[in-house]
């Protein structure tokens, strides 16, 4: 049996597919441990959801193949939280209040900010505390 | 000083790390002739460790340092030229921001934490802050569109009373940052002791302690590497934002005789500066509007100041290193607005880059409102251009005072 991972996946829904219960699907059908990290689905408007899965490649191949049915785009890199390199100016405000590490320092020499996106759980305290307005949410 | 006390100046002993070495004129010298030794004050400490301090002082010629950070006390003069037939502002507004107008006909300052008209400030707390007088300063010097709006009052020999145009940098006469106070020379770092969260000019602070905030450039900050303001001074020609400005006066809040360690080093505020540049010669990413939630706007500046090596002693004040600066912990919550004087601990700039500090028993994670990377880039940038000939120093017309407190604001009663 192949090794269980966990991906992190942003779906967009281009109009809403909010009547199908699309996570029950991805975890009765699919098998998948599921962690919404943030979602906007109104009935009639686009939608967003930001979530981890856990389980094995195939089954989340075989979830991504079901999910495409229903129009919804699927982004693997995540992108919820979006920091604009040239709006930060790397002063760290946001480093105390990053509850996962996932903005922190690249280099203890040049002291550089540095944004993990896989490390980010989509708190949004970034976007509330950067004085520059490098943190922005993509919904 | 002893000869001071006595009136004399011949009886001053130098030691032998006060010997001059190089004057002002030798230095400049140097730099024209793209021969000056140059480093930067994040690099000097291991350079002295290697060449020994006396080697190193015959032959380094300048250190720059350098900072980034907010300083809220910035600001602009404009002027804007007349307009046919011609304006007396009385209310002036640039991308809604209320200017000063209560200067000649078409000059108004400009200044940093001036909010937009309309903004709800803190009404529904914490305020936003999106933008304000330092996101007008950055996009003037970026260079972009702005929007004049002006009133006034009508005079016999300036009748027009309203006008809106729109306006670049360069369709100004002048564009002057003069901001009274800049680069502190220490600061404290706020944590907030109560059980909520409290919204601060040092950022987002959260309950009993949860984090701190720090806002010095430490071991490369200008006035940390002159402690005791030898080469620093009124008339030094500065690096404001990529312009070449000056130190026109002491800071506003200038408070020299601040508590200091043995060795000199202030552990507080201390010294600020008072700078002045022209924008049209500014970089505009070293001049950034600040938005601070539940407290307002601001402007991130980038300020580097180089400090010639005259002698072995000014060199040796140069080496200072982030473990031996110590900035005091104040609670923004009690003490901070009702100014106690208390100061909860010192910690030094190495634990605080560490990110995180340990106060009375409590692990506390550090944020910063400095940036180190950034002021280590004009540190940098200031260091090309003494090298390539384009920037000489000069030396200060008067010195900051070493003997200044700071007052308090007494509410008084109506005098008699």
């Amino acid at each position: 049996m192949s090794p269980i991972v966990t991906q992190k996946l942003m779906l967009f829904f281009p109009r809403c597919e909010c009547e199908k219960p699309i996570i029950y699907h991805l975890v009765k059908d699919h098998n998948l441990i599921v962690n919404v990290y943030r979602a906007k689905v109104t009935p009639e408007e686009e939608g967003y959801l930001v979530l981890d899965v856990t389980g094995t490649e195939e089954d989340i191949a075989g979830a991504m193949d079901f999910v495409r049915t229903f129009n919804v785009s699927i982004n693997t890199t995540g992108r919820g939280v979006i920091r604009d390199d040239k709006r930060c100016t790397h002063c760290g405000a946001c480093l105390a209040l990053c509850p996962t590490g996932a903005l922190h320092i690249a280099s203890a020499a040049t002291r550089e900010v540095a944004y993990s996106e896989a490390k980010c759980i989509e708190c949004l305290k970034c976007i509330k505390v950067c004085p520059f307005g490098a943190c922005a949410s993509a919904f | 000083m002893n000869s001071r006390q006595n009136g004399t100046s011949a009886a001053i002993p130098l030691t032998l790390e006060q010997k001059p070495m190089k004057t002002y004129e030798q230095i400049n010298d140097r730099i024209a002739s793209g021969k000056a030794v140059v480093l930067t004050a994040d690099e000097i400490m291991d350079y002295v460790d290697k060449k020994g301090l006396t080697a190193a002082a015959e032959e380094v010629d300048v250190v720059t340092t350098a900072t980034f950070g907010p300083m809220c006390s910035s600001g602009c003069f404009l002027n804007f030229g007349h307009s046919k037939p011609k304006i007396r502002m009385s209310e002036a507004w640039v991308q809604d921001v209320l200017v000063y107008t209560g200067i000649a006909a078409v000059d108004v300052y400009l200044g940093a934490t001036q909010l937009r008209h309309g903004d709800p400030a803190n009404m529904y707390h914490p305020g936003e802050f999106r933008y304000g007088g330092g996101h007008v300063i950055e996009d003037l010097v970026a260079g972009k569109p702005l929007q004049l709006f002006a009133l006034s009052y009508g005079t016999d020999e300036y009748p027009l009373r309203e006008l809106r145009t729109w306006f670049t940098i360069h369709d100004l006469n002048q564009a002057i940052m003069v901001n009274p106070r800049n680069c502190y020379q220490n600061y404290n770092v706020a944590i907030n002791d109560s059980d909520k969260t409290i919204y601060t000019y040092m950022g987002t602070l959260e309950p009993n302690r949860k984090n701190a905030a720090y806002c010095s450039a430490g071991q490369l900050s200008p006035l940390l590497n002159d402690p005791s303001y030898e080469t620093i001074g009124i008339g030094t020609r500065v690096w404001l934002a990529g312009a070449q400005g000056q130190i026109y006066a002491e800071g506003t809040q200038h408070a020299g005789a601040e508590a200091r360690t043995p060795e000199g080093i202030p552990m507080g505020g201390a010294g600020t500066l008072a700078l002045t540049a022209d924008m049209k010669h500014m970089n505009p990413e070293f001049v950034r509007g600040v938005s601070l939630r539940g407290y307002g706007v601001s402007l991130a500046l980038g300020v580097g100041i180089p400090i010639p090596i005259l002698n072995a002693d000014i060199l040796k004040r140069t080496c200072i290193r982030d473990r031996d600066i110590l900035a005091p912990v104040v609670d923004y919550s009690r003490d901070y607005p009702q100014k106690t004087g208390r100061v909860i601990a010192y910690v030094s700039y190495e634990q605080l880059r560490s990110g995180e500090i340990e106060i009375e028993g409590k692990k506390i994670a550090v944020g910063s409102l400095s940036s180190y990377h950034k002021a280590l880039k004009i540190a940098n940038l200031l260091a090309d251009e003494i090298r390539r000939g384009d920037f000489l120093l000069s030396p200060p017309l008067a010195c900051l005072p070493k003997d200044t407190a700071m007052k308090p604001l007494v509410i008084r009663e109506e005098p008699k």
